[in-house]
């Protein structure tokens, strides 16, 4: 598989060719040749991914292996670490391989329309072609080290593209966010690398996940504040994953990143870049699994609380790409928790193949949902939901694979979502039944809040009325919509326990149907509650949805206050009391120390100077002192 | 005569062509023609360097040469380079070269002005290659005097104080330098025999303990005055502001880092003793600075205060690698030497451009540049990148390199301080692109930019080649790296003597 370089090199090529040729590219066509090298790409990944998963090499005992495709030195810093830039294909690889690459095409379709005309197209497709590249290389990392080279990559890509309006004051507000909290939680992913490569002596993945955690046997009984080496190292690289996959408290920036273009949410900050964190995790189960079993159900912990904070917010929002960011961070929590929840090998090993299969299914439903709003808010020209409501007459196409995406989500069968929600609920089951609960009853609160969503877009009677009819996509940007509900139509039935599992072997998916009767009774009940509230609804006045609402209410639709709280550290804690307090130190006691010195000498030389005055009667006065002076001392010795 | 004696002797034949230059186009014609055959040169030493390094030429210092000067005091003319030598000579000639283009602008006694800078490279070249401690600080003071004059002549704002302030420092600490090479001079033969200000020769003896005690400090803070070592670092936003853009590019890129490279190769390597005992002090002096200057350019409005608080966050950096005394934090160190160089010759040179339209550095007075000047916009973005520390230019290698090597320290002041300087890479982050959102993005708001050009040529060409130098160290960093840490060799087996 050594063509799997070209999934790599297309891209970046594409960024530099656009990048450095955009003035002389008419806009268009800087989409066209953009898209069809992404063609390329998507057929060379999917060629990739056939290869490894049905060629008999990459499989011993029937366990499917890590393969090494490329591994160059990059940068030696001590004798045994050493960075590298490689390729490495796995099930979990070759499984993001064709996320990415699907949905990245799909985008790149879809924009050819939804943003045909807009200054700086080219610009913009330049910028995808960098996000694909450096996502692409995150998932293919052979070393810790290059998937941190990678992630600061998609980071600036992210900030780059979210950014893209720049004119825009809330545009540039929001990417800086983004770019700020992500490069906090990267502070704690980079001194995670530096605690466990220290003892593992290495960055490889290879090494580092070898079975029985024996990567970090030099960091046996090191401990540090009562946890041992190998928790802080593997807290720490969560850490990093929490602040890309926007876990509580590290949220703050995705809700905002909406401002970027609509296409961009879709694939940026719902199918590829937020999924970054899991991956990590993923990418490191076993280590978790042998070295630290204790942070796993840390992990599942915030993922919950994340899952339904999440979930609780998207209830009471009015801005529908905010509704969809908010379900992103609750669909990730799902699948932090199924990581969190799960052993390893076999049956045991069930939340590890449920968070994967999760993550595969959620990306395709949830960029058919962003892409569809985007067609609606193209549509509608704003993204108020009181500027909608029976939009189903006018876009008919939007209107059923949007409706297909929502009850994917919504966990109802045959969609692909049941199916990977349902592996999940079980593996949380055997973790622990409270753990159950609470995630069956956030699954209930998805289904409530994406029909609310759905029935205020396409149902309710809208009372702003004063533009023009709304119309259909054009079918650039239709065929992708298409396309992706195919995907969350079939996606469920497939074997993915025959490909993705904690231990490569093969495991047979079993649809619990315990669980499953109550997922899907619980997600029913939520649609018909949404159903009775928001189907024949008229929305509201557009002026303030704050009037006449509760306190929780209020709270919920302010996202409690967690940005106020930032605001307020960052501001009024790290400004005004560490920054200007620096200012004014270094201005006044440390430069002023040195002005005093300098007005020392001056004033020194202010006091000696008048003995050189020229008038020889004061010389000769000082003179005949002076001797006197000697005198003195001379007797008195 | 020696190969490396060129490095003075060309400067000064550009000297000499400047002095008999009739006219502007003359002048501008002699600069490039000097600083273009200079960076060659610099080019041919550097693969002649490696190829002789390839072919098993093991030497510490290459082609060496040895005049006898000042009989007496046995003080010579020495020369010599290593692969970290080499690394600032490539720096230097860069830097001089986009330098002339950067100060294309400057009519007024353009003449005297660029032998002014001419002279000062002429030290800085003089000072990378010496070996003999008298050479390099004579070649460290020729460096530093023109500064003065660069900067109350040709500089803006208040110029005379930051001229005066700058140069007094900076003298300040070459007395401190200039008791510790007396010092180290007066004990380079405790076991009898000629006193040497060889520094190769100084490194075989052992310097009496207690004397190192007094010495190291002496001269770490004589050249750490220079590298911006807090509590000593407040000439340079002063100094920096009321500069012109080629000597604020010179002397942030190249002139600090004399500092750095004296510490290293006169403290560190003469006494490695006084160093290992000593080092914990500086460090937490270095460390303070990288987070102190980090914090100090959040809340700056002007331009250029903000690159010169950030430089010394940066340089911090660079003391800081050096003092955890292992091989993987000097490379690193080394490696920031390089990248803040270019970055900083970047930031500045942009500035420079910047100011030179809108005639302000304040950035509440600047909106939406990268719609009237978006070459000169994407550029600074880039340096932005570059200075956050974004993987693919220099920055980021230079900056892991040092945290991995810091972490070999098991202990837990070496470790706290590591995570202390780590945190820099969040901080920066904030300055940098509240600098960009500021200046560049959103809508012109001052009607009087929107009718601002673009770069011109001379203007595009020192942007875009150290542009091309930061991304090439940043995607193939074995280009540099590997030249450095074999020159570390020698001066890792003197700390462990």
């Amino acid at each position: 598989m050594e063509y799997s370089i070209f999934v790599l090199l297309l891209p970046m090529i594409m960024f530099l060719f656009i990048g450095l040729l955009q003035g002389k590219l008419k806009g268009q066509s800087a989409g066209i040749i953009g898209t069809i090298s992404m063609s390329l790409t998507t057929i060379i990944a999917y060629a990739v991914a056939f290869d490894y998963f049905f060629s008999p090499e990459s499989k011993i005992d029937g366990i499917y292996q890590k393969i090494v495709e490329y591994n160059w030195v990059w940068l030696q810093l001590t004798e045994n670490l050493h960075i590298d830039l490689g390729i490495l294909l796995d099930p979990i690889s070759c499984m993001m391989l064709v996320v990415i690459t699907t949905v990245s095409l799909m985008v790149h379709i879809y924009s050819l329309g939804y943003m045909h005309g807009e200054r700086g197209f080219a610009r913009y497709y330049a910028f995808l072609s960098l996000f694909s590249f450096s996502m692409l290389g995150l998932v293919v990392a052979t070393n810790i080290f290059q998937m941190y080279i990678f992630w600061e990559l998609v980071g600036v890509s992210s900030y780059l593209l979210i950014g893209f309006y720049y004119t825009k004051p809330a545009a540039i507000a929001a990417s800086k966010k983004a770019f700020i909290v992500t490069r906090f939680a990267d502070l704690g992913f980079l001194i995670g690398i530096l605690v466990l490569s220290f003892y593992a002596q290495s960055f490889s993945f290879t090494d580092l996940t070898a079975p029985g955690g024996v990567a970090l046997s030099s960091a046996a009984g090191v401990s540090f504040l009562g946890a041992s080496a190998a928790a802080w190292g593997l807290s720490l690289i969560f850490v990093g994953g929490a602040g890309k996959s926007a876990m509580f408290p590290l949220h703050i920036w995705l809700p905002d990143a909406m401002e970027g273009p609509t296409p961009v949410s879709a694939l940026i900050h719902a199918a590829t870049m937020v999924v970054a964190g899991v991956y990590l995790v993923a990418r490191m189960f076993p280590l978790y699994i042998d070295a630290a079993p204790e942070v796993l159900p840390g992990i599942a912990y915030v993922g919950a609380f994340t899952s339904l904070f999440a979930a609780v917010i998207a209830c009471f929002q009015s801005d529908i790409k905010r509704v969809l960011a908010f379900s992103t961070i609750s669909q990730i929590g799902f699948m932090i928790v199924a990581l969190g929840v799960s052993g390893m090998g076999g049956h045991d090993g069930l939340g590890y193949m449920a968070g994967m299969w999760h993550l595969f299914t959620h990306a395709m439903f949830k960029a058919l949902l962003f892409l569809g709003a985007g067609a609606v808010i193209h549509a509608v020209h704003s993204n108020e939901m009181s500027a909608m409501g029976g939009l189903r007459k006018y876009m008919p196409v939007t209107h059923i694979t949007f409706l297909i995406a929502c009850l994917a989500i919504a966990g109802i069968p045959p969609f692909s979502g049941f199916f990977s929600k349902d592996e999940i609920l079980s593996a949380c089951l055997e973790f622990s039944p409270v753990m159950f609960a609470l995630m069956a009853g956030i699954a209930g609160l998805t289904a409530f809040y994406m029909f609310r969503l759905y029935y205020r877009i396409f149902w309710s009677t809208p009372t702003d009325v004063s533009h023009h009819t709304p119309h259909e996509a054009p079918a650039v940007m239709y065929l992708p919509l298409i396309f992706l509900a195919a995907v969350t139509l079939v996606a469920g039935f497939i074997p993915f326990g025959d490909f993705v599992t904690s231990d490569g072997a093969v495991y047979h998916i079993h649809i619990n149907w315990t669980v499953a009767t109550i997922s899907i009774v619980v997600a029913v009940v939520a649609i018909a509650i949404a159903t009775v509230k928001y189907m024949k609804e008229k929305s509201k006045a557009p002026e303030n949805p704050l009037n006449n609402v509760g306190a929780f209410y209020r709270a919920a639709y302010r996202r409690f206050y967690i940005d106020e709280v930032y605001m307020f550290v960052t501001h009024k804690i790290i400004f005004a009391y560490i920054s200007r307090p620096i200012k004014w130190f270094d201005r006044h006691v440390v430069d002023g120390f040195m002005n005093f010195l300098a007005w020392g000498a001056n004033a020194l030389s202010g006091l000696i100077k008048g003995f050189q005055s020229g008038q020889v009667q004061q010389y000769a006065y000082v003179f005949v002192l002076g001797v006197i002076i000697l005198i003195v001392i001379a007797l008195a010795l | 005569m020696n190969f490396l004696s060129l490095f003075v002797l060309l400067p000064l034949l550009t000297l000499a062509g400047l002095w008999l230059s009739k006219n502007l186009k003359q002048v501008h014609a002699v600069a490039v023609t000097g600083a273009s055959a200079l960076l060659i040169l610099t080019v041919y030493l550097t693969v002649d360097f490696l190829l002789q390094r390839a072919a098993g030429n093991t030497a510490e210092m290459l082609y060496t040469a040895s005049v006898m000067w000042f009989e007496p005091l046995n003080i010579h003319y020495a020369v010599g380079v290593d692969g970290i030598s080499v690394s600032m000579l490539l720096l230097t000639s860069i830097i001089l070269f986009t330098g002339v283009f950067a100060s294309w602008t400057i009519v007024d006694q353009a003449k005297e002005y660029y032998m002014w800078f001419l002279l000062l490279t002429l030290g800085v070249y003089g000072f990378f290659i010496s070996i003999d401690l008298f050479t390099m600080f004579m070649f460290y003071e020729v460096a530093l005097i023109p500064m003065y004059l660069l900067i109350g002549l040709w500089g803006s704002g208040g110029k005379e104080y930051a001229a005066m302030k700058l140069t007094l420092m900076l003298m300040g600490g070459s007395a401190f330098l200039m008791i510790g090479i007396i010092g180290i001079y007066l004990n380079s033969a405790p076991e009898g025999g000629e006193l040497t200000m060889n520094l190769l020769e100084i490194s075989k003896v052992l310097i009496p303990m207690e004397v190192q005690r007094w010495l190291f400090p002496l001269v770490f803070i004589g050249f750490g005055v220079l590298g911006a070592m807090f509590p000593f670092h407040t000439w340079s936003p002063d100094g920096h502001a009321s500069a012109p853009t080629a000597v604020s590019m010179l002397h942030a890129g190249v002139l600090m880092k004399l500092g750095g490279y004296g510490c290293f190769r006169v403290a560190i390597y003469l006494m490695p003793e006084a160093a290992n005992e000593l080092a914990w002090i500086f460090l937490t002096l270095t460390g303070i600075s990288v987070v102190y200057g980090a914090f100090g350019a959040i809340l700056q409005k002007d331009l250029k205060y903000i690159n010169a608080y950030s430089s010394v966050s940066h340089c911090g950096l660079v003391l800081f690698a050096i003092l955890m005394l292992n091989q993987t934090a000097m490379t690193g160190a080394i490696m920031q030497m390089l990248s803040h160089g270019l970055m900083t010759a970047l930031f500045f040179a942009l500035i420079g451009m910047i100011y030179g339209r809108t005639h302000t550095r304040n950035i509440d007075e600047m909106s939406g540049l990268m719609k009237v000047m978006p070459f000169l916009a994407v550029c600074y973005v880039i340096a932005g990148l570059a200075s956050l520390g974004l993987p693919g230019l220099s920055g980021f290698v230079a900056e892991m390199t040092v945290f991995v090597g810091s972490w070999e320290h098991t202990d837990m002041f070496h470790r706290v301080f590591t995570v202390v300087a780590c945190c820099s890479i969040v901080i920066t982050a904030v300055y940098i692109l509240r600098v960009v959102g500021k200046i560049l993005y959103g809508e012109v708001e001052n009607k009087h930019h929107l009718e601002l050009g673009d770069a011109v040529w001379h203007e595009r060409i020192p942007v875009v080649i150290l542009i091309v130098v930061i991304a090439a160290i940043g995607m193939y960093p074995l280009l540099v790296s590997d030249m450095i840490s074999d020159s570390l060799v020698s001066v890792i087996g003197q700390l462990a003597r």
